[in-house]
């Protein structure tokens, strides 16, 4: 084909999308926003004394952190998903959540004695957290993944990698106001865990799903 | 003549806007450049000019498919340099010379090369034909003879908004097509 001959059909083609990306990933995270709450509603159930535990610091911070994660995997979601964006361009906010925690964690440590420190680090529902925060982001983590394959990310595993921290931290959200562990060390190792399994998966989907 | 980044920008917002005919002259702008680098890397790695027209032909149809992606308050030539960049490393990929090819090789994208029109080794009539019939009659149409999308419209009889549609589609196949080109 003459190249000639398909500038001038990309001329005539005056297609242009009328959603924008922005608008896509936000459409995608409410809807499957409400899938994931709906399934989160009737399998779980959020904790009976959510009123008394929101007074306290380490429910309040994990719960805040989910929310911190969730917008900055938001953010570097959206610039991955042009194709001059490198990972490193977003690595601040990507990393922001996971630095807030290590600052918990340390804070932990200094406050409780050491004894507590294996207890509250197994905790006792962590099964129950692998297990939830994975299965509550596959509607959000599939949904994220079709509205950015109008996307052009230099590395589509990345930004399957990021979408995947957006689709667990909004599940992690979910889980927190159910979850009982609130001791930073138990969500520094269940709740990375279970996320970065999303993120995982995320890479491994958006590699071949995010190919332009 | 080296066309300067603000006149390129400033196209591809016009062209946003629905001019047309500032994107043709983006498009015709950006060909050349592309070519030479296109060239110049293709040989560099022993494929053939053929190759390198078929690189052109993915990078343009590329910028086409994904011109949302560029942010009108960003700089332009780091946005068509890495797609530029990202067609080139698939395309080396699939003809198996598997290699790193560093971004900072491709800042000679301001190299301008004499046009010259080849036909790519990916043969057109036989993507053509795998399209489906209204999309393969309106490719044929509006690319290979040329007409507008009007007079396709009224040619086969269809409404100008569902030639376009076709159109888009048509091009969507094409540049799935290069991707799963395994020559």
């Amino acid at each position: 084909m003459k190249t000639d001959d398909l500038i001038e059909a990309l001329v005539q083609d005056a297609f242009r999308p009328k959603v924008s990306s922005a608008q896509r990933v936000l459409g995608a995270i409410l809807l499957s926003g409400l899938v994931a709450g709906t399934m989160f509603a009737f399998a779980l159930g959020v904790r009976p004394d959510i009123s008394s535990a929101s007074e306290t610091w380490r429910f309040v911070f994990k719960f805040a952190l989910t929310l911190i994660l969730m917008a900055c995997a938001w953010w570097a979601c959206l610039e991955l998903a042009r194709p001059e964006v490198r990972l490193r361009d977003v690595a601040g906010w990507v990393a922001l959540a996971p630095a807030l925690l290590a600052v918990a964690v340390l804070y932990e440590l200094v406050a409780i004695p050491s004894a507590y420190w294996p207890e509250r680090t197994v905790g006792n529902y962590a099964g129950t957290c692998l297990l939830a925060i994975p299965l509550l982001s596959i509607a959000p983590l599939v949904a994220l993944l079709m509205a950015l394959r109008t996307g052009a990310p230099r590395v589509p595993a990345s930004a399957g990698a990021v979408a995947g921290l957006l689709a667990g931290g909004l599940s992690a959200a979910l889980y927190a106001t159910h979850c009982p562990d609130d001791s930073p060390l138990f969500v520094a190792v269940w709740y990375m865990l279970a996320v970065g399994l999303v993120a995982l998966t995320g890479a491994l989907l958006g590699h071949r799903i995010l190919r332009w | 003549m080296t066309p300067r980044e603000a006149d390129l920008a400033e196209l591809m917002r016009a062209a946003n806007r629905g001019d047309a005919d500032a994107y043709r002259r983006l498009l015709y702008g950006i060909s050349p450049v592309l070519r030479g680098f296109a060239r110049h890397v293709s040989l560099r790695y022993g494929l053939s000019v053929e190759d390198a027209e078929d690189i052109v032909q993915e990078t343009l149809l590329a910028m086409h498919l994904k011109r949302h992606t560029w942010a009108e308050n960003r700089p332009l030539l780091p946005w068509l340099r890495a797609i530029a960049h990202h067609k080139l490393v698939d395309h080396l990929r699939r003809a198996g010379r598997v290699r790193h090819v560093p971004i900072e090789e491709l800042s000679d994208l301001l190299v301008a090369e004499p046009a010259a029109v080849l036909s790519s080794r990916l043969d057109a009539a036989a993507v053509i034909a795998k399209l489906k019939g209204r999309q393969r009659d309106v490719v044929v149409g509006i690319s290979v003879n040329g007409k507008s999308a009007r007079q396709v419209a009224e040619e086969l009889q269809m409404s100008e908004g569902a030639v376009r549609v076709a159109l888009h589609r048509a091009l969507r196949s094409l540049s799935k097509a290069f991707r799963n080109d395994q020559s």
